[in-house]
């Protein structure tokens, strides 16, 4: 029984059939990568994960639970953080408090008023978004603008502050989609270190390959809406069904 | 059954105004994707149109009658508008007469104009800018407008009547077989109705069968595909601009007479204007046009004795009460498209 | 200091300096100089300054830190003022009591008009807003009318005897603090110059004061630092585990409270309410003053009330004699000329002047007189220092 139960999802939008019968399960404490061509369904089984699609038939079930019919944020609170293609953090704030404004979610849930406390008392939530700024070695920036950043930057900032919540599952959607070679293998390296260091599940929607095989456990093919193979990243690599299914594609 | 036709009725002209002024709100808001808080002064500037046209018309000279006397024996001055010197006594007479609805011809340009010169003046710059801005300037220029007319005009309301073909009424109830004089309705509110009904037709007509429209149209659903295929979409959406100018315009013109223009009219208008766009779903045309003629007829219905003794005051706040009661439905408005303005 | 500091403990206290010394400081030239007509410290004027002030600075929680643009504030500013005058009509005419009921009424009418408004976002919320702000003075000006007056609005009147305060047969009750009358002055004549300490204003400059701090204190809480959230991203937000919806209400709430307060202000000094109040274009200057003054600021609403307020008071003021005399050192051609071309801008042409300035504010100044004074003090320090502050430009968060 792994720690993501995807069983029978089906996901209709018009006449158009996006997901097909998807069946997936995570094992705790691995990488789980989800590969497919463009328009195989990939984004829209993560947005059924996370709350923001609500799948027409099927059940995803976290930990035990269901996550069907809860608010985003909801799900957040259950253990599951996501990174979206392009990094999604509050541009107007500073590193520093985009790092607390988890950390306050983590500790006081998901709505709690403090008018009157002032921030400069959260002395050690401060000293806990420091040490995480430092192992994405960002901590020379926790005072700058994040608008201001380099894409980047603002990657780690956003992985940053989904770690910090010690998230059970994290689902990243093309994490390293449009950026440079060494960005990318700097990318790699940290999602690296956090899986090792950590216990932590990653579930990752990727078209590099050289991504998904630095870091998958297991792989599983996605066309047409409908889960082709799940294998290992070896099994995968020569695997007929997904050579026909990216055939035109660079495999 | 008379008491609901005559409401009905009474609906229309309101509704009609309404109508065309969220066409433009929403021409402009679908195409440019600006808010436009200045659209009622564009009204405003209709009217007022009228009222200028009819006051150039009405332009006289003073001469010196030798055959009749004022009261003190001198020779009686009187006024001779110069129309009667152009085109005789009797024609000047009737273009005077009917100076509101000549004045469509004056004003139309003048829109135009108006709507060119605030497009490429200011609008343009606020493309790019976040809609509360929009929100702000156009209102800054709502308010420089409707103040720069009453430094001129006053602040008092300025009689400008129909024809004199159009003043009385016609009685409806001998037409629909009820007796007479049960349902009365004026003239020119008739002939409000069915110019209204006339523009929202040639809009209509207008993207629907020619290119430009077409493209318009296409801009509308997806700016950035249209942009990509090579054509200049911004010169045709300044146009669109101009032409949603010139119907709020129009509105104004043909308006004068049922309400007479005063500065604020605009504004007055504007609120509900907006009100009906968003019930009708933000973007959709036919949204502003249906919507503006359903809140003209229910504020009409609200306004009934009847009702108003049920429900006091619910003839003050009855769009207010369905816009909020559809918004919260209908989140989208009636007519709305996904996926406009859900920021 | 009481938990405030850096440049935020400067700020206030400037701002608490201004406010305590406004009698003088706007006063600056003597009774009978030609200049006189720029005094401002007329205890009505500086009332509706800080009055004004403590609106924009509610106006400002909502509109700078959640980017929400409501065009219907004036709406709980009109509830808060009949609840105040109620209260003084019926039960004392202390002024506490009165001000406490406005506080509360606006801010229940603002959990009402928020929850509806706040399910829907951009320029939706801003039309429900202004449609429920609308909906409140039509009713206020009809239906209402035992409750709010109608169109003449309600007074304190000479028949109005309060439960616990002693008014003479006939005598017209007067607003008083524990027994400082409101209107009570002290006149302070120091050579030519004159300066008037009123009760009144001092009542409003304290509650401003008080009012002030505790927005620094909410703009730099974690609960302030969400509300900037929920404007930067709310998409992320609802992914890190945190429900913006309470967020806003909570904003709007206490923007609504804020205006409540403002207008029970109104009614203690003034003694009278009109729906007039409520209506949209009173909304409008709110959203003016709190924009040309910098949203998302802190002192910028203050500013921004006291300039527009300032503004209004002199502008309308001037009439075509005083014109003439301004350019009487011209010759005679030039001033007629120039008389001409400003005397539509003043006066009854204020409103003309208050649209050019909201366009021109947006335009050239969309962070509003503070973006501009930082600008202006940018350009001062010259070049040398505009290299090293290029550096630390990134470094700033926008509120400040």
């Amino acid at each position: 029984m792994g720690i993501l139960e995807v069983k029978n999802v089906n996901k209709r939008f018009g006449g158009l059939q996006a997901l097909g019968d998807v069946n997936l399960s995570v094992a705790e404490n691995t990488v789980h990568a989800i590969i497919g061509p463009n328009g195989a369904g990939k984004s829209t089984l993560l947005n059924c994960l996370v709350g923001k699609l609500i799948p027409d038939t099927g059940s995803v079930m976290f930990a035990g639970q269901s996550v069907l019919g809860r608010k985003p944020y909801e799900i957040n609170q259950m253990g599951i953080s996501r990174v979206f293609q392009t990094p999604e953090i509050f541009g107007d704030l500073s590193v520093m408090e985009n790092m607390m404004i988890p950390l306050l979610a983590k500790r006081d849930g998901s709505f709690r008023m403090h008018a009157i406390e002032s921030l400069e008392d959260e002395r050690e939530l401060r000293a806990e978004a420091e040490k995480m700024l430092d192992e994405v070695n960002m901590l020379d920036k926790q005072d700058m603008h994040s608008a201001s950043m380099s894409r980047g930057d603002k990657r780690r900032l956003e992985m940053a502050m989904c770690l910090i919540q010690r998230p059970k599952l994290l689902l990243l959607d093309e994490p390293t989609a449009g950026m440079a070679r060494a960005d990318t293998n700097n990318t790699i390296d940290l999602l690296k270190e956090i899986k090792e260091k950590r216990d932590i599940t990653m579930c990752i929607i990727e078209h590099d390959m050289h991504v998904v095989f630095s870091l998958a456990d297991r792989i599983t093919v996605l066309a047409q809406g409908t889960p082709l193979v799940e294998d290992t990243p070896e099994n995968i690599k020569g695997h007929p069904k997904v050579k026909e299914a990216y055939l035109g594609e660079a495999a | 059954m008379d008491q609901i036709i005559v409401q009905v009725l009474n609906g229309l002209d309101k509704g009609s105004a309404y109508a065309l002024i969220a066409l433009g709100l929403t021409l402009i808001f679908g195409t440019l994707g600006v808010v436009n808080f200045a659209h009622g002064a564009l009204f405003m500037l209709g009217a007022f149109c009228a009222v200028i046209f009819s006051r150039i018309l009405s332009l006289s000279h003073e001469i010196v009658d030798e055959t009749r006397t004022d009261f003190l024996g001198n020779p009686m001055k009187i006024d001779v508008p110069y129309m009667h010197d152009i085109f005789g006594p009797e024609l000047g007479a009737s273009i005077i007469d009917w100076a509101v609805p000549l004045s469509i011809l004056f004003s139309i340009p003048i829109m135009v104009g108006i709507g060119f010169a605030m497009e490429r003046g200011l609008i343009k710059h606020f493309y790019k800018r976040p809609h509360a801005d929009q929100i702000l300037v156009t209102f800054g220029l709502a308010i420089v407008l409707q103040e720069i007319i009453k430094a001129f005009f006053g602040a008092n309301p300025i009689q400008t009547p129909a024809p004199e073909a159009f003043t009385g009424s016609f009685d409806f109830g001998v037409l629909l077989g009820f007796d007479p004089l049960t349902i009365m309705y004026p003239y020119w509110r008739l002939v409000y109705f069915a110019f209204a009904a006339l523009i929202i037709g040639a809009v209509f007509a207008f993207l629907q069968f020619t290119t430009f429209g077409m493209v318009v149209r296409a801009g509308m659903a997806d700016r950035e595909t249209v942009g990509l295929l090579g054509i200049d979409i911004d010169r045709r959406f300044t146009l669109m601009f101009a032409i949603a100018a010139c119907v709020a315009g129009l509105a104004g013109v043909m308006y004068a007479p049922i309400v007479a223009p005063n500065y604020h009219m605009g504004m007055d208008f504007l609120v509900l204007s907006f009100v009906v766009v968003v019930v009708g779903g933000m973007g959709s045309l036919p949204g502003a046009v249906f919507a503006g003629f359903l809140l003209g007829i229910l504020e009409s219905f609200a306004s009934m004795p009847a009702v108003v003794q049920l429900l006091p005051g619910i003839n003050q706040i009855v769009i207010y009460l369905v816009a909020i009661i559809i918004l919260l439905t209908r989140p989208r408005g009636l007519m709305g498209r996904k996926g406009v303005m859900e920021e | 200091m009481l938990g405030i500091k850096g440049k935020d403990l400067s700020v206030f206290i400037l701002v608490a300096v201004l406010a305590l010394l406004a009698p003088f400081l706007l006063n600056p030239f003597p009774v009978d100089s030609a200049m006189a007509q720029f005094n401002a410290g007329y205890p009505d004027l500086m009332q509706r300054f800080v009055i004004f002030g403590i609106f924009a600075i509610g106006f400002n929680i909502l509109f700078g830190l959640t980017g929400y643009l409501s065009f219907g504030h004036a709406a709980f500013l009109g509830v808060g003022s009949y609840a105040a005058i109620w209260m003084m009509k019926l039960v004392s005419l202390n002024i506490v009591p009165g001000i406490i009921m406005a506080i509360v009424f606006a801010g229940l009418f603002s959990v009402l008009v928020g929850y509806i408004s706040l399910r829907r976002s951009g320029i939706y919320f801003s039309i429900l807003t202004l449609a429920f702000a609308q909906m409140s003075y039509a009713l206020a000006y009809s239906v209402l009318t035992p409750i709010t007056g109608g169109e003449t609005g309600l007074q304190i009147k000479p028949g109005d005897t309060p439960l616990l305060s002693n008014v003479a047969e006939g005598e017209i009750g007067r607003a008083n603090f524990f027994g400082l009358e409101m209107s009570d002055s002290s006149v302070i004549t120091l050579g030519g110059w004159e300066f008037t300490m009123n009760v009144g204003y001092y009542v409003c400059a304290v509650v401003m004061i008080a009012a002030f701090y505790l927005a620094i204190r909410i703009f730099r809480s974690p609960f302030g630092m969400m509300l900037r959230a929920v404007k930067s991203n709310q998409q992320r937000m609802n992914y890190t585990g945190l429900n913006s919806k309470p967020y806003t209400l909570a904003a709007f709430v206490i923007s609504g409270m804020y205006a409540g307060l403002a207008g029970g202000l109104m009614v203690a000094m003034d003694t009278q309410v009109g729906p007039e109040r409520m209506f949209w274009t009173a909304s409008g200057e709110v959203v003016l003053m709190t924009i040309l003054g910098g949203a998302g600021t802190l002192i910028g609403p203050v500013l921004g009330a006291g300039f527009i307020k300032y503004m209004e008071n002199i502008v309308s003021k001037i009439n075509s004699t005083v014109l003439h005399e301004w350019f009487a050192f011209l010759p005679d051609g030039m001033e007629d000329f120039l008389v001409t071309i400003f005397y539509p801008f003043v006066g009854k042409g204020w409103h003309l002047t208050l649209g050019l300035m909201f366009m021109a504010v947006v335009i050239f100044l969309p962070g509003g007189l503070v973006q501009g004074g930082q600008k202006i003090a940018a350009m001062f320090r010259g070049k040398k220092a505009a290299e090293k502050d290029g550096k630390t430009a990134n470094q700033q968060t926008p509120a400040e």
